[in-house]
């Protein structure tokens, strides 16, 4: 092998020499780059200096209402941060600091190991007022390693009228930062992140992507200023959103709503099922909660009775009452075991035997024989036992599951309640341990019994009844298209015929006629009575609801509005004049008619407003005119 | 004098400028562990690296001793066990440090050692008495098959751990060797080639620029190959080009974002390129002259978590300036030479191929761990030899050190 011949290996070794060379040579120049000629930018100013990363907070995205409103926004906030150093200084600077800033002995501690084990800055209050940034600045040199950071603080304009659908922000646990839906790029301690709603839904779009400029630093730990070096990343503004809900009629609601009660309204747009409003009562004021909410405000939120943090219109289960005879009739027209125009065997007399007890009708008086929409304008109860019967119970719970009774709409929420029913018979066993008898279709053909809807289920349901009888999954953001649906799969002359029921409960007559007339616009509806454990045990009284749609007289529907009022006592006094004001003030803003605050005819009876417009609609005069 | 050193150091001039680098990284590993807030690890590192270097010492005075043909004889004993501890390693292997991640150490309770630290040795004594026993000359592919494999066969279980630096430590090893066996320049370009199309591939274009070379120089060359190899050449430049994109998405992030901040370090300057831009603030700030001996002030606020280890360099440049750091590189650049140089003089082929095999080694590692500090190289978690802190690191460098010693004065 050549190896042995000495000139082969000094041809050899000479490559290898140029090959040390040119590596070695390579790397003195980088050396010489950085160190003689580059030694500006690269050399810190001060023997004792160094740098140091720190984000730049960018702004969270704007949330809009469908008419360009700004419902969220931001203002410019401060945030004080401890720069690391010794941990000793770390804490004597937060000890001084306490004199100034609202920060306890266990705040401190927390802040020293979070520092000692990162290594890096510490938030110390995310969100400080002005006048505690202005008393830190006059003594900066107090404070080594003291840095105030500009950053974004979230606004709600809306407060309490939009709380549960906007949610609130606020800074991130370290409970979510190991969830995969923070991923690390983009998240870390002392970020501001949605907590709820439509700010945790869509947190992802809105936060935006976090700057990082380098700064040089003095080892008493004040800014010098930025690092030459190395240029900085402004990062990216959070994306804006724009909503579904219209402001102004959300504000409405807020104002409309009776303020003791507690309750939920949920309006639709027949066209797309974009959510319009999405009102639970009572509120709060998201607002409390950015840059951390103060634990007596907290603790008061929480404690409260009424549960304000509660959003009723899509977590709140309610036994859906006499909305749901709709459902029953569609599932009896479709299976053909009742016609429009037939009467039930037994005429209403105030209540029917059957089994062996008595079920009362709500009008002891009676309703006589009726048809499906005079059973229905009447909300006779001794009609739908009877109807439920020819359904029978397995019928019953298989339609019932079918059309989604025990599922959630599919809202653009982080969370939302599946409403409960029985998909067979099993369920009883499951839950009651009893095998149910054919009489529990009578209590579930009235609406009762094992079935609890949310206000948005039931919102959907009749957003079925005002369109072809399908019905999207309600939207909150705009232009979205969240693809989940459900049909009632009925015929259109059902649906007619279903509709004809409604218009019965608010004309003349009818249970909610005097709440829900209007001058310019046509409601039809269902009022509902939510018996539940304390009403029947006459503690309480029963929740009111009134569901239904409005629009110009004689057309399609522009409006679906549900509304709960819990232990309102009654649908057709209590939920259903909600409905229609609701209704009255989304289109009358629609179609430019100015609004006013009197606007039912109970509202013109009782301050003796006279009523042309319902004389002529309701009471048209017989003779020809002249 | 130097008769009396060479009594104990054999090759004086070599061993004692080690000598010297490793108490300067011992110096320096002391400086490194000097910062504001103290750390129990870094702070009494230089005391455990003084113990290791002392018991490197004593296993250098008996290996030196070692006659040339027992080493020889032990490289295929070595090779194999040192397969099978690799093998292990990925089974039991934990991380360290800021490596925790990457499965490459065995623990064995009482002291921790990385298993690849003894696989580049034995691996190239095996290869160096494969090649050295070999008369006919290096000239077609077919005859780098051996040598490849059994580097390949190390260099695959490293990469598994995932352990990059290493890995490329191992191509040192088979490039620096074949060449001292008399491989043709270009024949080491072909073996090459398909590795240079993946990094090509990123562009369309410019690959298709580079497959028509490619073949064209193939075609020139076509009397020294065999016609198959010509063919698994190209068809081997095409398979990587395929497998470019795939392999790029298999990568973990933090390995792409190495590649990515080595090209731009403010692509991520939060993550992978906060630590070249640390260091390269750290040399910058050391200027000509450099801010003094344990004085760096980047260093003191614990810039990087591996100032003591990986980015040790950086701690040089800080505190010693642009004539320590040139001054380092020229006792690196003087130990590398001496060793080509002690092959060129000795006769036995084994011995030449062995020192040219520990030469790979230690380039590639100087050139990676000093390159990357300062942004030439992108980031990849390999020591300095001699200087970084790790205690059988510096031990088996030193194993190195008497084998190179040895086989170089046996004549």
């Amino acid at each position: 092998m050549n190896l042995r011949m000495p000139h082969e290996r000094k041809r050899r070794a000479l490559g290898v020499y140029i090959a040390i060379a040119v590596v070695m040579a390579a790397l003195t120049v980088a050396f010489f780059r950085i160190q003689v000629l580059g030694s500006s930018t690269w050399e810190l100013r001060a023997e004792s200096n160094r740098i140091r990363q720190l984000p730049i907070p960018t702004s969270r995205g704007i949330i809009y209402d469908r008419n360009g409103q700004i419902l969220a926004d931001n203002v410019p906030g401060y945030a004080i941060t401890l720069l690391p150093g010794p941990l000793d200084s770390a804490r004597a600077t937060l000890e001084r600091m306490s004199d100034y800033v609202e920060i306890s002995e266990p705040q401190i501690e927390r802040v020293v190991s979070t520092m000692a084990r990162f290594g890096r800055e510490v938030i110390v209050d995310a969100d400080a007022d002005f006048q505690v940034i202005s008393a830190l600045e006059e003594r900066r040199a107090e404070f080594p390693g003291l840095y105030i950071e500009m950053r974004p603080r979230r606004r709600y304009l809306v407060r309490e009228a939009a709380a549960h659908v906007l949610g609130y922000v606020g800074e991130i646990t370290g409970e979510e930062l190991s969830l995969s839906a923070f991923p690390e790029e983009r998240y870390e301690q002392g970020m501001i992140v949605g907590k709820g709603g439509i700010e945790k839904q869509y947190e992802a779009l809105l936060q935006g992507r976090r700057g990082l400029k380098y700064v040089e630093f003095d080892a008493r730990g004040r800014i010098v200023g930025d690092f030459a070096g190395v240029s900085t990343d402004p990062g990216e503004e959070g994306g804006e959103l724009r909503l579904n809900i219209d402001l102004e009629l959300q504000e409405w609601i807020h104002q409309i709503f009776p303020d003791s009660m507690a309750g939920a309204v949920v309006a639709l747009d027949p066209d797309d099922g974009g959510v319009l409003a999405l009102y639970s009562a009572p509120s709060f004021d998201p607002n409390e909660f950015v840059g951390g909410i103060e634990q007596e405000h907290w603790n008061a939120l929480n404690t409260d009775e009424k549960r304000p943090l509660f959003d009723r219109a899509v977590l709140g289960l309610y036994p859906p009452a006499s909305t749901w005879k709709l459902a029953a009739a569609g599932i009896a027209l479709d299976l053909g075991v009742v016609t429009p125009d037939e009467h039930m065997s037994v005429p209403c007399n105030g209540g029917w035997f059957y089994g062996d007890r008595y079920w009362r009708c709500h009008d002891a008086g009676g309703h006589g024989y009726q048809t499906l929409a005079e059973a229905i304008g009447n909300s006779c109860d001794v009609y739908f036992y009877q109807l439920g019967l020819r359904i029978g119970l397995d019928d019953m719970l298989r339609r019932a599951t079918n059309i989604g009774f025990s599922r959630q709409c599919g809202v653009d929420l982080p969370q939302e309640s599946r409403g409960i029913f029985p998909a067979e018979r099993e369920w009883w066993n499951r839950n009651f341990n009893y095998s149910p008898s054919q009489g529990e279709v009578l209590n579930l053909a009235i609406g009762q019994g094992p079935n609890s809807q949310t206000p948005l289920k039931v919102a959907q349901f009749y957003l079925a009844l005002a369109r072809n009888g399908s019905a999207p999954a309600p939207t909150i953001a705009r232009g979205i298209d969240l693809g989940q649906s459900w049909s009632l799969d009925l015929e259109p002359e059902h649906i007619e015929a279903l509709r004809e029921g409604l218009r019965k409960v608010t004309a003349p007559g009818g249970t909610a006629h005097f709440g829900t007339a209007l001058e310019h616009w046509e409601v039809i509806g269902k009022t509902g009575t939510g018996e539940h454990a304390l009403s029947q045990a006459e503690l309480a009284e029963p929740h009111a609801w009134f569901a239904g749609m409005a629009g110009r007289p004689g057309e399609a529907p522009e409006i679906v509005v549900a509304v709960i009022v819990e232990y309102g006592a009654s649908g057709s006094a209590m939920a259903a004049p909600i409905m229609a004001k609701t209704a009255d003030f989304y289109l009358r803003k629609r179609y430019g008619i100015p609004i006013d605050s009197v606007q039912t005819y109970r509202e013109h009876l009782l301050r003796g407003i006279p009523t042309p417009w319902y004389s002529a609609r309701y009471a048209p005069r017989t003779e020809a005119p002249q | 004098m130097i008769k009396v050193l060479d009594r104990w150091a054999v090759d004086s001039r070599l061993v004692f400028t080690i000598v010297g680098l490793s108490v300067f990284g011992i110096a320096m590993i002391y400086s490194a562990g000097a910062v504001h807030i103290p750390n129990p690890v870094t702070d009494s590192a230089w005391l455990r690296q003084s113990l290791w270097f002392g018991l490197a010492l004593v296993a250098f005075t008996v290996l030196v001793r070692v006659p040339l043909r027992w080493i020889e004889w032990v490289a295929i004993p070595a090779y194999v066990i040192s397969i099978v501890l690799l093998g292990i390693t990925l089974i039991i292997g934990t991380g360290v440090g800021t490596a925790v991640g990457v499965r490459s150490w065995i623990d064995l309770g009482f002291i921790g050692f990385q298993p690849s630290e003894i696989a580049k040795l034995a691996t190239v004594l095996v290869v160096a008495r494969v090649l050295s026993q070999r008369e006919a000359p290096l000239t077609s592919l077919k005859d780098l098959l051996v040598p490849a494999i059994l580097v390949g066969l190390p260099l695959g279980l490293v990469m598994l751990q995932p352990d990059l630096g290493t890995a490329i430590a191992f191509v040192g090893i088979l490039f620096a060797m074949l060449y001292w066996a008399g491989t043709p320049v270009a024949l080491l370009l072909l073996v090459a080639s398909p590795v240079i199309g993946l990094f090509l591939s990123y562009d369309t274009r410019i690959w298709s620029f580079y497959i028509i070379a490619l073949i064209g120089f193939l075609y020139l060359y076509r009397y020294r190959l065999f016609l198959f190899e010509s063919v698994a050449l190209v068809v081997a430049n095409f398979a990587s080009a395929t497998i470019s994109r795939p392999l790029w998405n298999s990568l973990a992030t933090y390995q792409q974002n190495r590649i990515l901040v080595y090209l731009d370090p403010e692509v991520d300057p939060r993550g992978a390129g906060y630590q070249i831009i640390q260091s390269k603030v750290a040399i910058g700030s050391g200027g000509v002259m450099g801010q003094g001996f344990t004085l760096g002030s980047q260093k003191r606020y614990d810039f990087l978590p591996e100032q003591h280890t990986d980015f040790i360099f950086s701690v040089v440049g800080e505190e010693l300036g642009f004539l320590g750091a040139a001054l380092a590189i020229s006792v690196f650049t003087y130990v590398l030479s001496r060793m080509v140089h002690l092959a060129e003089k000795s006769a036995d082929p084994f011995a030449g191929l062995v020192l040219l095999g520990i030469f790979g080694t230690w380039l590639v590692h100087i050139f990676v761990n000093i390159g990357m500090t300062v942004g030439v190289l992108p980031i990849t978690g390999i020591p300095l030899p001699f200087v970084s802190y790790g205690g059988t690191f510096l031990f088996m460098s030193w194993v190195a050190v008497a084998v190179a010693v040895r086989v170089a004065h046996e004549w």
